[in-house]
C-alpha cells in the first residue's frame, strides 16, 4: 500500500471534517419551526397600519420582530395553501385563478400587492362579497394565508414554496416568476379595463 | 457488586417487552377473528422456527463435538448415512416452508370475509387523528365522531379506509392486523370482536411528527349498549345547563373554534377538525393524547401546541373566563 504524505493525509482529514462540520451547519440552520405563537406576538400581528384608502399599508412590529417569515417561510406558505382550502377560498377565487371573486394570478391586485392589504382583506372583508375572517380564523393563521395568496400572484420569483399538489395543477408553480407569461390564462378573461398587466 | 447490578439490569431489559402484554394493545391478545386467526399464524411461525433452530444448533454442537476420525473419506456408509441427512434436510426445509406458506395462506383468508357486513363505519385519517362517520345500513352516512369507534359484539364490522394527506395505518392488535390508509384510495378492514372490552389501535405507517400521538380507542360492546350509543351519538347537541356552560357556547360560536368544528345543532359547522357534538362522551383528547375531563379540555384549548407539537389547532388566545366557559360547554357535550 501506497503511504501518502504526512501533508496530504492531514489535509484530508481536514477537509473530511470541514464536510461534516458544513452538514451538521445546514442541519442546524435549516428554517426554524415555530408551532406555537406567543398569544402577546399574535396580538402584535394585528397591528397593521393601513393606509386611509384601505390600500397598502405598514407591518407591524411582530412582524419584524419574528423575522418576516410570512412571505418566505416554505412551512408558513404550507400552511397557507392548507387555510386556503380548508376555509373555502377556492369557493370564490376558484384553484387562483378567480370566479366569483377576482383572480390572484393575473397580476393585478384590487387592493395592491402589499402583505398588509392582503392581511386586511381576509381579516375585515372587503366591499361586493368578501367575508372578514376575523371571527374564523387566528391572527397568525391570516398572515400565513395573505403569504401564500402573495405568492400566487407574486412579480418575482421566489426560493421557498409549497408543497406540490398531489395531481397536476392547473395554475403555474407558486414559486415561478412573473405571474403572466409562463402560463395559459385558461377560461378567465383577464381585464382590459383595469390597465396593463405586469 | 457490578456483576450483581449488570444482572439486574439485564433482567430488567429482558423484562420490558412483557410491557406489551397488558392486553388492550396487543396482538397476542386476541379478541378478534382476524386477530386469533394472525396470533395462531404467529405461534405457529414461531413454535416451528424454534424447534427448526434448537435443530440446527444442536447439530452444529454435535458436529463441533464428535470425533475427527470417525468419518474418515471414502467409508460408504458414513458417505450414504451424510447424503441421507443432507436429503431428509432439505425434504424437512421444503415441506416446512410449504406447510407455513399454506398455513399462512389460510390465515390470510381468515382476515377477509365476503358477508354483507353488519356496521359500515367510514374512516377518514389525518395528520393526527382519526375521522370516523357511521353509515345506515344503506351507507348513508348517520354521524360523524373521531378518535372513538364502537363496535357490537360478535358482529361484522366493515370499515372503509381513507387517508386526507399522508399515508396512514389502522392498527388495532387485538382485534386485526394492519392496513395501510392511502391517499386516493380506499382499502377495508373488517372488525369482529368477540368479547367485550376497550382496546386500543394506533397508527401503524410513520405519518409526521404526532405519529406516536395518534391513537384510537375501540369500545366492543353488546348490541343494547351499541344500540343506545348510536341513538345517543345520532341527537344534535344538548343545550348547556348552566350560565357559564351558556357563555362557554357564545365563546365557541364567536371565536375561531366554529371555523373548524361542527357541533350539530348549532351554528358551529367548520370540517377541517374533530365533530365535537358529543366531545363529553368520549375517552379521549387529541388521538389517545389526554383523558376527557374539563380540566385536559381547558389545558388543551389553552396552548394545543405545548401538549401536542404541530398538530394543526392554532392558539387561539381566549382570556381565563373564556377557556373556563368554552371547557364547561364542552364537558357537557355527552
Amino acid at each position: 500500500m501506497k503511504q501518502y504524505p504526512v501533508a496530504v493525509r492531514l489535509a484530508s482529514a481536514a477537509g473530511a471534517v470541514v464536510v461534516l462540520a458544513m452538514a451538521a451547519y445546514v442541519g442546524w440552520a435549516r428554517e426554524p419551526r415555530t408551532f406555537r405563537l406567543p398569544p402577546p406576538l399574535q396580538a402584535g400581528l394585528n397591528d397593521i397600519k393601513l393606509m386611509a384608502s384601505g390600500i397598502g399599508g405598514a407591518p407591524p412590529e411582530a412582524f419584524f420582530a419574528m423575522g418576516k417569515p410570512y412571505e418566505a417561510g416554505s412551512f408558513e406558505l404550507s400552511q397557507g395553501k392548507r387555510l386556503y382550502s380548508w376555509f373555502g377560498c377556492a369557493a370564490c377565487h376558484g384553484d387562483g385563478q378567480g370566479g366569483k371573486g377576482p383572480s390572484f394570478i393575473d397580476g393585478w391586485w384590487l387592493y395592491g400587492p402589499g402583505l398588509v392589504s392582503i392581511v386586511a382583506s381576509i381579516r375585515d372583508g372587503r366591499p361586493h362579497g368578501m367575508p372578514a375572517f376575523r371571527d374564523k380564523m387566528t391572527a397568525d393563521e391570516i398572515w400565513q394565508l395573505a403569504g401564500y395568496i402573495k405568492s400566487l400572484g407574486a412579480y418575482s420569483a421566489h426560493l421557498s414554496a409549497p408543497g406540490r399538489n398531489d395531481d397536476k395543477s392547473p395554475i403555474p408553480a407558486e414559486n415561478r416568476a412573473p405571474a403572466e407569461i409562463l402560463f395559459d390564462p385558461g377560461p378567465t378573461p383577464h381585464h382590459p379595463d383595469q390597465g396593463p398587466t405586469p | 457488586m457490578r456483576s450483581k447490578l449488570n444482572l439486574r439490569a439485564g433482567g430488567l431489559l429482558l423484562a420490558l417487552p412483557l410491557c406489551g402484554c397488558n392486553g388492550t394493545q396487543s396482538a397476542l391478545h386476541a379478541e378478534g377473528q382476524a386477530a386469533t386467526a394472525l396470533k395462531g399464524l404467529i405461534l405457529l411461525i414461531v413454535l416451528v422456527c424454534a424447534l427448526v433452530w434448537i435443530a440446527v444448533v444442536g447439530v452444529l454442537f454435535w458436529a463441533l463435538l464428535r470425533r475427527r476420525t470417525e468419518f474418515a473419506a471414502g467409508n460408504k456408509i458414513h458417505d450414504h448415512r451424510l447424503r441421507l441427512a443432507v436429503y431428509s434436510a432439505l425434504a424437512a426445509t421444503a415441506i416446512i416452508v410449504a406447510g407455513l406458506t399454506v398455513a399462512s395462506f389460510y390465515a390470510t383468508r381468515a382476515l377477509y370475509s365476503s358477508h354483507p357486513p353488519d356496521v359500515i363505519v367510514q374512516a377518514k385519517a389525518q395528520q393526527w387523528w382519526w375521522q370516523f362517520t357511521y353509515a345506515d345500513s344503506e351507507n348513508r352516512p348517520l354521524f360523524q365522531t373521531a378518535n372513538e369507534l364502537h363496535i357490537p359484539v360478535g358482529k361484522d364490522v366493515l370499515i372503509t379506509l381513507e387517508a386526507l394527506d399522508v399515508i396512514h395505518s389502522l392498527w388495532i392488535p387485538a382485534l386485526a392486523g394492519k392496513q395501510d390508509m392511502i391517499p386516493g384510495r380506499r382499502n377495508e378492514q373488517r372488525l369482529h370482536a368477540e368479547r367485550q372490552g376497550i382496546y386500543r389501535g394506533q397508527c401503524a405507517e410513520f405519518c409526521g411528527i404526532q405519529h406516536s400521538h395518534m391513537a384510537l380507542v375501540v369500545v366492543a360492546e353488546d348490541e343494547d349498549d351499541y344500540a343506545a350509543w348510536l341513538a345517543e351519538q345520532q341527537k344534535p347537541a344538548a343545550d348547556p345547563i348552566t350560565a357559564e356552560a351558556e357563555a362557554g357556547r357564545a365563546v365557541f360560536l364567536g371565536k375561531p373554534c366554529a371555523a373548524c368544528h361542527t357541533i350539530r345543532g348549532t351554528a358551529a359547522k367548520g370540517s377541517t377538525g374533530p365533530d365535537l357534538t358529543h366531545i363529553g362522551s368520549r375517552q379521549t383528547l387529541g388521538a389517545g393524547l389526554l383523558p376527557v375531563t374539563r380540566g385536559s379540555l381547558a389545558a388543551w384549548i389553552a396552548d394545543p401546541q405545548t401538549l401536542k407539537p404541530g398538530n394543526n389547532m392554532p392558539l387561539v388566545p381566549l382570556s381565563s373566563d373564556e377557556v373556563r366557559q368554552v371547557s364547561a360547554y364542552l364537558e357537557g357535550l355527552r
